[in-house]
Order: C-alpha cells, then sequence, then structure tokens
C-alpha cells in the first residue's frame, strides 16, 4: 500500500509537471496565435506585413470611401516623415498608389522600420497592399531622404458601414538592433 | 521521484529536531505551515509598510515625502508583496497545515519537495525586495509590468523577473504536493465528496496555479529576452505588439486574482458552519460553483483591457463573459446566506471576520459587476474606483479570512486560547477602519482620480485624507493581530482548550478529532469515522 | 488642526443630506457633455439600482438572521442543508437580471465604438511626459504640458500650497480647443510608452499603444473647459500630464485657428531676430520648467543612475553644436526637441542650460540659428 501511494505520486507528478512545460509552451504559443488572430479579428489594427498578389476586382463606382494617412516617428527617431497626401478618396476595388517621404536626419547610415496600423481594426482583412515600404527594414544613407509608395486597394466586400480608413505608419529606428 | 513519502513506522517516535535547524530542514507539513504562515504574516507588514508610505504620501496634495519614481516603486512593491509574499503563502501556510489533517493524512504527499518550495519562495521575495536597493530603483511600472514602460526599469529587471520565476517555481511545486496529497493521500472512505471546502477549493486553486504560473513566467522571460537579446515580442519596431503582452499577462492575472479568493471560499465555508451550527447550505453547489468561476477565469481576461482598443466583438465577447461569473460568485453568497438562516449562531471573533467578508466581499462583487460593463468601464478604468474595487475582494476579503482562519485554527495549532476580549477588539477597529480607508475611494475614482497617481489635484483632497486616516488606523490596527499571534503562541488566556476548540466542530472536520496542540506526527493511521456535518 | 475640523464638518453635513456646503465633493460619475457620456452614466446609474436593490436582499436577509437566529435568544439550528428549488431560482434570476443589463449595456458600447463619419479628426500623441495635438484637417500642431504654476508646486518639497493654483494638476500650458455640435474623430498613438487619454466629461479613455492606433470620438454640444489626466501609468510624471478641452461655438473656433495660424507666422519673425544672451536666459528658464526638470530636476541635478545631471554635464559645458545635435535629435529616453520646441524655445533653454543651473560657459546660440537646423526637420507627422 506504501509501494503504492509512492508510485501514484510520482506518476502524478510527472503528469503534472507536463503540464507546467506544456502550458509554459502555451504562452509561447500565444504569440503565433494572438498574429493569426489579430489577421482574422483585425484586432489592434495590425496589418499584413507582406505583399499580396495584384488581382483585379470589379470597380464599385457607387461608393467611395476615404483613406486617410498618419505618419509617426517614435521617441528618438531622428527622421522626416510624411506623406505626401493627407487623405484620399478611393472606389472599392481601384489600385491608388500614395507616396511617403522619409529621410535620415543623422550623419550615419540609419536601418528604420516603418511599422504599420490600420483603424478600424476591422477593415485591416479588406485592405491589400501590394507594395509598400513597411514590407521591410528600410536603410537609409547619412542625410539620404527618399520617396517610397505604398500600393493598395479596398476590397468591395467590405462592408457598408466603413466609409473612413485610417492608415498609420510608424518609424522606428532600428539602427543598433539590426547591426548583427 | 526523490521525494516520496516520510511514512515509516520509526517515525511515531522522532519529534523535530532540536534547535533552529528543525526549521530549515523541516519536512513535516505542520512545520512548514507554520514557516509560510509566518513568513506570510511578516510580508504582510512589509507590503503594508509600503502602503503607509503610499497613503501617507497621498494624505495632502502636493509631494511631501518622496518622489514620484520612488512612489511608483512603492506601489508596485506594495502589490507584488502583497500578492506574491503574503496572502499566496499564506493560503499555503494552510493548506500545508490544515489540508493533511483534513482528509486524514499523515503527512503531505511531497515533504522534501515542500520544503524546497518555501525556501524557493523566499530566496525570490528576498530577491526582489533588494532591486529597491539597486541603481534605479526597484521596478516601477506596476504590478503587471507592462512593456515598454517596464523595460525602462533600471539595473533591477532582471533581478525582478528572476524572481518572479523563484516564485512561480514555489507555487507550482507547492500546488503540485497539494494535488499529489489529495488525490493519493485521502483517507480511505474520505471521498472527493466527502472533502470539507477549504479542500475542494485548494484542490481547484493548485490545477489555477498549474496552469497560470508558466505562462507568467514565459510572459516574463520574453520581457527579458526582448530586453537584453533582442527579440520583440513586444516591441512594435520589430514586428511585436506591446498589447499582446497584455493579453498574457492577464491570462495569467485574472485566474491569478482567483488563486487568492478560491480558497478564501473555502475558509469562510469551512468556519460559517461551525458558528452557526449548522451544515453547509448547498455543498455540492459550491463545489460546482467554485468549479465554474475557476473556469470562466480562463476566459474573460480582456475585460482588464477594454480601453487597449479591441474590435467590438471582442468588447462585447468579455463583457458577456464576465457578467456570467455574477452567477456562481452569487450562488456562493446565497449558500452562504442560507447556511446562517435559522442557525443557532455564536460570534466569536472568526466568524465576525467571516461575516464581514460575506458582507464586504459582496460589495467588491458588486463594483466588479459595474466594471464587466464595457462602456461604463471606459469611465471607471484605470481609477481609484478600481483600486477600491479590488482591495474590497483582497483585504476584508481574502486578509479578513485569513485573520479568521488565525483565529479559528490558532487554538487547535497552539493548543492555547487566544484573548477574545482582544480579538473582538482587533475585529471592530479592522472592519471600521478598512471601510474607511477604502469606500472613499469609490468617490474618488467616480470623481475622476487616475489610479497610481502621487500627486492629486485639490478636489481629490478631503477623501484622500479621510481615506489615509483610515489606511493608519488599519495598519496600526493590525499590531494588535501580531499581539495576539505571539500572546497565544506563549500560552494565550492560559485556558485549556479542548480537542474540539469549538462546539461540535469535530461533526465537520477531521482536524478536530485530534488533540490540540496536534501531535507532530497525525494520522500515521488513517482515521475511521469521516465527518458528514459539512455537506 | 483647522483643516480636520472643516474636515468632520463636512462628513457630518453630508450625513445630513446637506452636501450644498461642499460643493466641490462629486461622490458620483460625471454626467458629462456627450450623448454617449450621458448614455454611460444611465448605465451605471441603472446597474448601481440593481446592485444596491441585491444588496438590500441580501445583506437584510442575513442581518434578520443574523439577529434573530442567534444561540444567545436560544435559537435551535433547523438541519436543512440542501434546496434544489431555490438554487434555481437563485440562479435563473441573476441570469435574467444580467440579460436585461446586457441589452442597454451592448447599445451603449456600438454608440461608443462608431467612429465613422466624422467631421474632423484630430491626432493625439503620447509623450513621456506631455501631449502631441495634431489638427489632421488644417495642420496645426502643438504640445502640451503641465502648466508652469503646478509645476512648481508639485515638486517634492516645494513647501507651496496646491490649493493656490488654481487647477492644480489639471491645467496645461496649451489646451486642446474643439468645436462644439461635430462629430470629432480621435487617433491615438504614443511615440514612447502606452499612456491613455481621458476627460471624464466625454465619457471615455482610450490607451495610446507605441506603433499603433487606436480611434474615439466625441461630439460636445455645451461650450465648456473639460479636464481629464492620463490613466495609464506611464513613468515617473505619469500624474503630471494633463489634458485640457475647450469647446468653443463655431465662429470661436475659426477665430481661434486663425490665432494659431498667425502665432506660426509670428513665431517665425521673432525667430529671426538677434537676442541678447540675458534676453535668452530669461526665457529659457520656463522652458526648462515646462521641458526639461521633469527629469534633469529643477535645480539641473538629474536623478543618479536615471537621468543625467545638466550641472557640469560634459556635454552641456562642451561644444554647443553637439549639444543642439543632441537636443534636436534625442537620445534613449530624451525625446527629440526638435521637433517639440519652436526655434526661440530651442535657442533659449539651450543658452539657460550653459549660463545658468550652475554653468557658466558665456556662450549663446540664436532662434535664427535653430531655425536652419530645424527647417530641415519640420514636425513629425506634418503633412504639409
Amino acid at each position: 500500500m506504501k509501494e503504492g501511494v509512492t508510485q501514484k505520486n510520482a506518476k502524478l507528478v510527472r503528469t503534472l509537471v507536463f503540464v507546467v512545460l506544456g502550458m509554459f509552451g502555451f504562452g509561447y504559443a500565444l504569440v503565433p496565435l494572438y498574429d493569426v488572430l489579430c489577421e482574422v479579428t483585425g484586432l489592434n489594427g495590425k496589418v499584413e506585413s507582406s505583399a499580396v498578389k495584384e488581382v483585379s476586382y470589379e470597380v464599385d463606382k457607387n461608393r467611395e470611401i476615404t483613406v486617410e494617412f498618419m505618419t509617426a516617428l517614435n521617441e528618438a527617431t531622428p527622421m522626416v516623415f510624411r506623406s505626401e497626401i493627407n487623405k484620399i478618396k478611393v472606389h472599392p476595388g481601384e489600385y491608388v498608389t500614395v507616396n511617403f517621404y522619409a529621410e535620415n536626419k543623422t550623419d550615419k547610415v540609419m536601418v528604420a522600420r516603418a511599422i504599420p496600423s490600420i483603424s478600424p481594426g476591422a477593415v485591416a482583412e479588406f485592405f491589400k497592399k501590394t507594395e509598400c515600404f513597411c514590407f521591410s527594414e528600410q536603410t537609409f544613407k547619412a542625410r539620404e531622404g527618399r520617396t517610397m509608395p505604398v500600393r493598395f486597394v479596398v476590397n468591395p466586400e467590405i462592408p457598408k458601414e466603413y466609409k473612413t480608413i485610417t492608415l498609420a505608419y510608424t518609424f522606428f529606428d532600428n539602427t543598433e538592433t539590426s547591426v548583427k | 521521484m526523490s521525494a516520496v513519502v516520510a511514512e515509516h513506522d520509526d517515525h511515531h517516535d522522532h519529534g523535530p529536531a532540536k534547535g533552529l535547524l528543525r526549521w530549515v530542514i523541516t519536512t513535516n507539513h505542520k512545520d512548514i505551515g507554520t514557516l509560510y504562515l509566518l513568513f506570510a504574516l511578516a510580508m504582510f507588514f512589509v507590503g503594508g509598510a509600503m502602503a503607509m508610505v503610499i497613503r501617507a504620501e497621498l494624505f495632502e496634495p502636493g509631494m511631501q515625502f518622496v518622489n514620484p519614481q520612488f512612489f511608483n516603486s512603492m506601489t508596485t512593491m506594495h502589490a507584488l508583496v502583497m500578492v506574491f509574499g503574503a496572502v499566496m503563502p499564506a493560503f499555503v501556510g494552510l493548506a500545508n497545515w490544515m489540508i493533511p489533517m483534513m482528509i486524514g493524512a499523515p503527512d503531505m504527499a511531497l515533504p522534501r519537495m515542500n520544503n524546497m518550495s518555501f525556501w524557493m519562495l523566499v530566496a525570490g521575495v528576498l530577491l526582489l525586495a533588494s532591486t529597491l536597493f539597486m541603481e534605479g530603483g526597484a521596478p516601477a511600472s506596476g504590478w503587471t509590468l507592462y512593456p515598454p514602460l517596464v523595460l525602462q526599469t533600471g539595473k533591477a529587471l532582471p533581478f525582478a523577473i528572476f524572481s518572479v520565476h523563484l516564485l512561480g517555481i514555489s507555487s507550482i511545486m507547492g500546488a503540485i504536493n497539494i494535488i499529489a496529497t489529495i488525490f493519493n493521500m485521502r483517507a480511505p472512505g474520505m471521498t472527493l465528496m466527502k472533502m470539507p471546502m477549504f479542500v475542494w477549493t485548494w484542490l481547484i486553486t493548485a490545477f489555477l496555479l498549474i496552469a497560470i504560473m508558466p505562462v507568467f513566467a514565459g510572459a516574463v522571460t520574453m520581457l527579458l529576452t526582448d530586453k537584453f537579446f533582442h527579440t520583440s515580442f513586444f516591441d512594435a519596431a520589430g514586428g511585436g505588439d506591446p498589447v499582446l503582452y497584455q493579453h498574457i499577462f492577464w491570462f495569467f492575472g485574472h485566474p491569478e486574482v482567483y488563486v487568492m479568493i478560491l480558497p478564501t471560499f473555502g475558509v469562510a465555508s469551512t468556519i460559517i458552519p461551525v458558528f452557526a451550527r449548522k451544515p453547509l447550505f448547498g455543498y455540492s453547489s459550491m463545489v460546482y460553483a467554485t468549479a465554474s468561476i475557476a473556469f470562466l477565469s480562463f476566459i474573460v481576461w480582456a475585460h482588464h483591457m477594454f480601453t487597449v482598443g479591441m474590435p467590438i466583438a471582442g468588447e462585447l465577447y468579455f463583457m458577456y463573459a464576465t457578467m456570467l461569473i455574477a452567477i456562481p460568485t452569487g450562488v456562493k453568497v446565497f449558500n452562504w446566506t442560507a447556511t446562517m438562516w435559522k442557525g443557532s449562531m455564536t460570534f466569536e471573533t472568526p466568524m465576525l471576520f467571516s461575516i464581514a467578508f460575506v458582507v464586504l466581499f459582496t460589495m467588491g462583487g458588486f463594483t466588479g459587476l459595474m466594471m464587466s460593463v464595457a462602456p461604463v468601464d471606459f469611465q471607471y478604468h484605470d481609477t481609484y474606483f478600481i483600486v477600491a474595487h479590488f482591495h474590497y475582494t483582497l483585504v476584508p476579503a481574502s486578509v479578513f479570512i485569513l485573520m479568521a482562519a488565525g483565529y479559528f485554527w490558532l487554538p487547535k495549532w497552539t493548543g492555547h486560547m487566544y484573548d477574545e476580549r482582544i480579538g473582538r477588539l482587533h475585529f471592530w477597529l479592522s472592519v471600521v477602519s478598512v471601510n474607511i480607508l477604502f469606500f472613499p475611494q469609490h468617490f474618488l475614482g467616480l470623481a475622476g482620480m487616475p489610479r497610481r497617481i502621487p500627486d492629486y489635484a485639490v478636489q481629490f483632497a478631503d477623501w484622500n485624507m479621510i481615506s489615509s486616516i483610515g489606511g493608519f488606523i488599519f495598519g496600526a490596527s493590525q499590531l494588535l493581530f501580531l499581539y495576539i499571534v505571539i500572546d497565544t503562541i506563549k500560552g494565550g488566556t492560559g485556558e485549556k482548550v479542548t480537542d474540539e476548540v469549538w462546539e461540535d466542530a469535530a461533526k465537520h472536520s477531521l482536524e478536530w478529532t485530534l488533540p490540540s496542540p496536534p501531535p507532530y506526527h497525525s494520522f500515521t493511521t488513517p482515521p475511521t469515522v469521516i465527518p458528514t456535518e459539512h455537506i | 488642526m483647522k483643516k480636520t475640523k472643516q474636515l468632520f464638518a463636512g462628513l457630518i453635513l453630508m450625513a445630513f443630506g446637506l452636501g450644498t456646503a461642499q460643493a466641490e465633493y462629486t461622490l458620483n460619475l460625471m454626467k458629462g457633455v456627450t450623448k454617449v457620456s450621458n448614455d454611460i452614466y444611465d448605465l451605471h446609474m441603472l446597474i448601481l439600482w440593481v446592485c444596491i436593490f441585491i444588496g438590500i436582499g441580501v445583506f437584510g436577509t442575513m442581518f434578520y438572521s443574523i439577529y434573530h437566529h442567534r444561540k444567545s435568544r436560544g435559537h435551535k439550528a433547523a438541519q436543512f442543508h440542501e434546496n434544489t428549488t431555490v438554487e434555481i431560482i437563485w440562479t435563473i434570476i441573476p441570469t435574467l437580471i444580467l440579460i436585461g443589463m446586457a441589452i442597454p449595456a451592448t447599445k451603449a458600447m456600438m454608440e461608443l465604438d462608431d467612429v465613422q463619419e466624422s467631421e474632423m479628426s484630430i491626432k493625439v500623441t503620447g509623450h513621456q511626459w506631455k501631449w502631441e495635438y495634431e489638427y489632421l484637417d488644417n495642420g496645426i500642431h502643438f504640445f502640451s504640458s503641465l502648466d508652469e504654476a503646478s509645476n512648481k508646486v508639485r515638486q517634492v518639497g516645494s513647501g507651496l500650497d496646491p490649493r493656490s493654483v488654481p487647477n492644480y494638476l489639471l491645467n496645461v500650458d496649451k489646451p486642446l480647443v474643439i468645436p462644439t455640435k461635430k462629430k470629432i474623430r480621435f487617433v491615438f498613438t504614443s511615440a514612447d510608452v502606452i499612456h491613455s487619454w481621458w476627460v471624464p466629461d466625454l465619457g471615455w479613455k482610450k490607451d495610446t499603444n507605441p506603433g499603433f492606433i487606436n480611434e474615439s470620438w466625441t461630439s460636445v454640444d455645451e461650450p465648456g473647459t473639460y479636464r481629464g489626466q492620463c490613466t495609464e501609468l506611464c513613468g515617473k510624471d505619469h500624474g503630471f500630464m494633463p489634458i485640457v478641452v475647450i469647446a468653443m461655438n463655431e465662429p470661436d473656433y475659426n477665430a481661434w485657428v486663425e490665432k494659431q495660424k498667425a502665432a506660426v507666422a509670428a513665431e517665425a519673425g521673432s525667430a529671426s531676430k538677434q537676442w541678447a544672451t540675458e534676453e535668452l536666459v530669461a526665457k529659457g528658464k520656463s522652458v526648462y520648467e515646462t521641458n526639461c526638470s521633469s527629469c534633469h530636476m529643477a535645480d539641473g541635478a538629474g536623478l543618479a543612475g536615471t537621468f543625467p545631471a545638466i550641472k557640469a554635464s560634459k556635454v552641456v559645458t562642451g561644444d554647443i553644436n553637439a549639444q543642439v545635435k543632441l537636443m534636436l535629435d534625442g537620445k534613449g529616453m530624451m525625446p527629440a526637441f526638435g521637433k517639440m520646441l519652436s526655434p526661440v524655445d530651442f535657442a533659449a533653454v539651450v543658452t539657460y542650460t550653459r549660463n545658468g543651473l550652475g554653468n557658466s560657459v558665456g556662450d549663446s546660440i540664436q532662434p535664427s540659428a535653430i531655425q536652419t537646423l530645424q527647417s530641415a526637420t519640420p514636425a513629425a507627422g506634418k503633412n504639409e
């Protein structure tokens, strides 16, 4: 009987330790899960981080959606960054290209990354970009400034209630971390 | 397995080891329980001293005593010390003392691991406390440790994170031990549905701990690698998201607050029937309610983040799920009331604290219900209203029940009776001052005072002063508890306590069939009669 | 002691329901000045009454029982311990109450969430520890920090009386001005850590997340001044970054917009004039107190281990151009002030740090020189 308890304990402890390890792994699994969830539900306005193929949609001439552009710089990111236009009215299904201008204000090479965010988050799945400077880190030579295009389309399947979309980019100076 | 049951026949003659070393090497559940309880009591005063600093600074508008950075460290450390150093260890201490005696077991299932988890707790808390003296100060980002703010912590960050790891491992080991004890060490005839409520609630709590502590450990590890190894789990610059941390944290954090309240329910369900001289009303529905509260705690986390910017579907889902918690919680409160109904009540100190718990916890529950409503939470969130809410569910709930447990079982543990007059004085001072302390904070929050601010606009001055006065009285009153504990250990009133201590208590639970104090090794032969009055 | 006496007098008055003498006390949630905030208030009151009603029932029963069913009154304990009917009833009734609450709550939530069809947009950026506002439609752009009077009083051990400052800790140097009766959309983001923008009278708060945007909206009916604070712990001066929103009638608002545009032009003019070192030092002192003293401390001593001292600093006593560059671009936790300060303020604070706070380098820099450097650095996010 005594031996029985010891063995039962050992078995139970083993099981529970597996549960613990499993839950530790689950914590990490939440990271990709969250990204999937974000893409599906538009949680927190995360946008797809890679280009989609340009497919043609039927342009819905009866609807107009205002797309506003916002630019921001994280603290201590010495750059100039602006969009060429404030906002644009687009028909769902039509492809539009908008230019952004970014300039390195330092005398050193800078690696910066633009992080996109879209609001309302629920429209993220209908907002497709075929070209964007945010898909990868951008390297700027000292004092270099350049114009970068974003090409996008709003999927005509977007629900009727959405009339304004805000697209924001925040540049982060990643020079230090990407040296490696 | 190296840790096995220390159950050999020759142990009958062994008493505790001599001298101080006894406490270092002990594997006896009663000794370890005592260590946990005393350590928790000490940390209760350390965390309380930090609260006194906070209330002193907030006594009047203007900055009088500490700089804002230190103030933030105080709110952070107060929370961490109280949660991980005081309340959780106190319940583990109670579990250590009571679970083996309640289920008729000779000791915990894994006694050596038991010793290790206690000392790891001490190491973790000491490490945490040491960050106070480091360059850049202790963590000052709130106990939730949100990035990116927490990454601005000075030298203390890796130490604080390592301390969280230690505390986590300690809790996990404690939880494994409790599950193993309950599953494998019950006396013959002690079926699961005959176990006292305290054992039940701890069983469920232990499973919560095993599920959530590793997730928290993972989250803080991600913070660590984000800071030092260029990962970007939570850093937007590398494609991460700071809000993700909040999701992971609260996936841990919401069950975590139930880790502190479920054993509280268990103790209340143990004490009230004894003093009402009636069986607990609805034993099985209490078990199911506890289990459903535990389950719901895993699916409501984002109600801590209504204002973080979620899509409407998320807001609504988390609102509905959170509102559901009111149902099993309501069942508990109704059952306690029904247990008192038509009883034959007496009002010794443990009962007084338990009744205060039911009333004041319910008030915390009401404000919780109010905050579950997402649009209204857009006003309440991160104000003193939430500060009042969670302190109502922690201080006059968990802490009061820990006091009640102290008064209830001290005579059993020591064989001495505490001084009932001082006990009641302690109760009345506590219950009045705790309301002076926290009730005005509802008004402050509604009037627009954010939480975690070291200084405030003058229209908040009066209620803050009242709250601080309540805080000082509450803090000072707890010294009475310290006095009573010491006095009772030393002999108390000198009155000889019976095995039962409280009238007919032995009908409710096994520990009252043992002598007071119980022998160093109890139930080396399992009990034959299982009390069933409590079900 | 006089204050304590007043306090007790106040308490007693309140106990008798004569709260009028204490108009300053607010016990309940504010109704606010928007439709949404009023809906939220109604919802708050509904749930409050539900809770009070249930509370009276439960506590009433409990205290009746405590009074009557006690041993000292000779009450004998009944032995019932189960009643399925009762348990089903007290599960179903709360469920129904919850459903009744969920319906209006859902409606209010949908309303709060509907940012579509707004008439103007304002971008709000949280900084440690100030707010940045940018009107996306007309390009007006400024920073808003704690007002100087509050800032002096709130220093540790200042010994100054907070009651002497009107709207202590709830006042800013430049308030956000909005027109009434217009649906205004706010877009939130942050340049460093997470903040949260809350004006109770508008009925909501919203977090500002670095790298991400959030939206919310308001429409204020009555002109007035509405005050709020940051509500997400954002570091040392979390308690010292208030929000002031002034709602104006359409004509007043338009006049304000014109004035802002004129001020920008005037600022440009004063930047081109030649300033004396003393003038710059004098102006720089107040710029320092508003923008720098929260980290580097009012006396320039800094905070060991976290914020470097200004006094005898290598940067400040070294090459002036290096100092200017560091301040323009920022470094680590030090924000890039190039986009936050006007040329005059910038030149003034540089000159002040070099010739005040225990330093005496003796040199100065002209606003015009700063302007040249800044001109290549237009304010972040400006689209013109």
